[in-house]
């Protein structure tokens, strides 16, 4: 799994790429409450992500949850369809907030 | 017209090769030989006795076999040593016919215990991993009860949530409807169905429940007397002109075919050459 972290207009921007499962959710986890320690909001891009399993998911549930007590806006971007598949089965579609794209997260946002 | 376009086969995770057992100087499984695809619903049917839990018991290598090769997920599990065996039980769920939960434990510590076994989760992301398990087979908020508290159908769910709390690339469950009544039995179906849909994941189930494997199955095999009788889809099995399969699948039993010397030995524990067992 790769990462990577960069400020768009205002939002922080975490992108992941590759498999996120048992063996590198720790990092993603510390990526992402890292990420929701600062000030700004903050889209998580999946759009790099093959594969996430429920450890990378609990992840982005613990993530949201700090952001959410810190009042800073927090989605994702470019969920693949399997991976929706599991959020749907978990009723996670219904917590998140999920955009097609980048783009589309910065569009809906102005 | 241009040539039909070939795609591959599914993988095979399960293959099961010849497999003999006895239990004592009883031959328990003589010859069996099945193969599970990846992605499918393999249901291994067949009536008391007939080996499938033996079977299932010998796939998961809990079990010595007598001979014959199983190979998981393209391993030959003869071949394993300690740790390589336990890194190929991190792929695999079980739910066991009982639920197997621990009793002294909280369902949701009961859930959390194979992430506990093989990983260094954080506790935070662990119960987050539980608590959405116990979301997926619709016991939300009942980490914090007790074995003992859950019905028999809340027990068989916990079993589940805690067998792909891992998420396995493979998930066995033995008899998942046994005892309960068709309600919640068809609601165990209905949750191994949607497991299978959204997580794309290979099922492997052992029952005697002829309705509930046919609502599941992609393919069946049929176990008797510890020999397959016939693999293939639901179709198939319905389709097959065999006496003895048509008597499985309508549960009559086959009195003619018990063997007076082989059950008279049975009966007085001598083993075949005159001994005792």
């Amino acid at each position: 799994m790769k990462h990577e972290v960069t400020e768009r207009a205002g939002t922080t921007v975490v992108a992941f790429a590759g498999d996120v499962d048992l063996q590198n959710s720790p990092q993603a986890r510390k990526v992402l409450l890292e990420a929701v320690a600062g000030e700004h909001p903050v889209l998580v891009d999946l759009s790099g992500v093959d594969y996430i399993d429920s450890s990378g998911v609990a992840s982005l549930v613990e993530a949201l949850q700090t952001a959410r007590k810190r009042d800073l806006g927090f989605a994702l971007v470019a969920v693949s369809e399997s991976a929706l598949r599991v959020f749907q089965l978990a009723h996670l579609d219904k917590v998140f907030t999920i955009h097609g794209t980048l783009d589309d997260a910065f569009a809906d946002n102005r | 017209m241009g040539a039909a376009v070939e795609y591959p086969a599914p993988a095979k995770v399960v293959e099961v090769s010849d497999l003999v057992a006895h239990f004592g100087s009883r031959l328990i499984l003589k010859g069996v030989s099945l193969d599970v695809r990846e992605g499918e619903i393999m249901v291994i049917m067949g009536g008391s006795g007939s080996g499938k839990s033996t079977l299932l018991r010998h796939i998961l290598g809990l079990e010595r076999r007598t001979s014959g090769t199983i190979r998981l997920l393209g391993e030959d599990t003869s071949t394993l040593n300690a740790r390589q065996m336990s890194d190929l039980r991190k792929k695999i769920g079980v739910a066991f016919q009982g639920g197997a939960l621990f009793s002294s434990m909280s369902v949701g510590d009961n859930i959390m215990l194979p992430l506990h076994e093989h990983t260094d989760l954080d506790p935070t992301t662990m119960e987050i991993m539980a608590r959405l398990k116990l979301e997926v087979v619709d016991l939300a908020g009942f980490e914090n009860l007790m074995p003992a508290e859950l019905s028999g159908g809340m027990t068989k769910r916990a079993a589940f949530a805690r067998a792909i709390i891992m998420d396995p690339r493979i998930l066995f469950c033995d008899e998942p409807s046994a005892g309960l009544d068709p309600v919640v039995a068809s609601a165990l179906d209905d949750l191994i169905l949607r497991l299978r849909g959204a997580l794309g994941m290979t099922i492997v189930v052992v029952t005697h429940e002829v309705e509930s494997a046919c609502k599941i199955a992609d393919r069946m095999t049929l176990l008797d007397n510890g020999e397959v009788l016939f693999t293939g889809t639901v179709d198939e099995v319905r389709a097959h002109p065999s006496e003895r399969i048509q008597n499985l699948l309508n549960r009559r039993a086959e009195t003619d075919t018990i063997d007076p010397d082989e059950y008279l030995r049975r009966l007085t524990g001598e083993d075949v050459d005159g001994g005792r067992v």
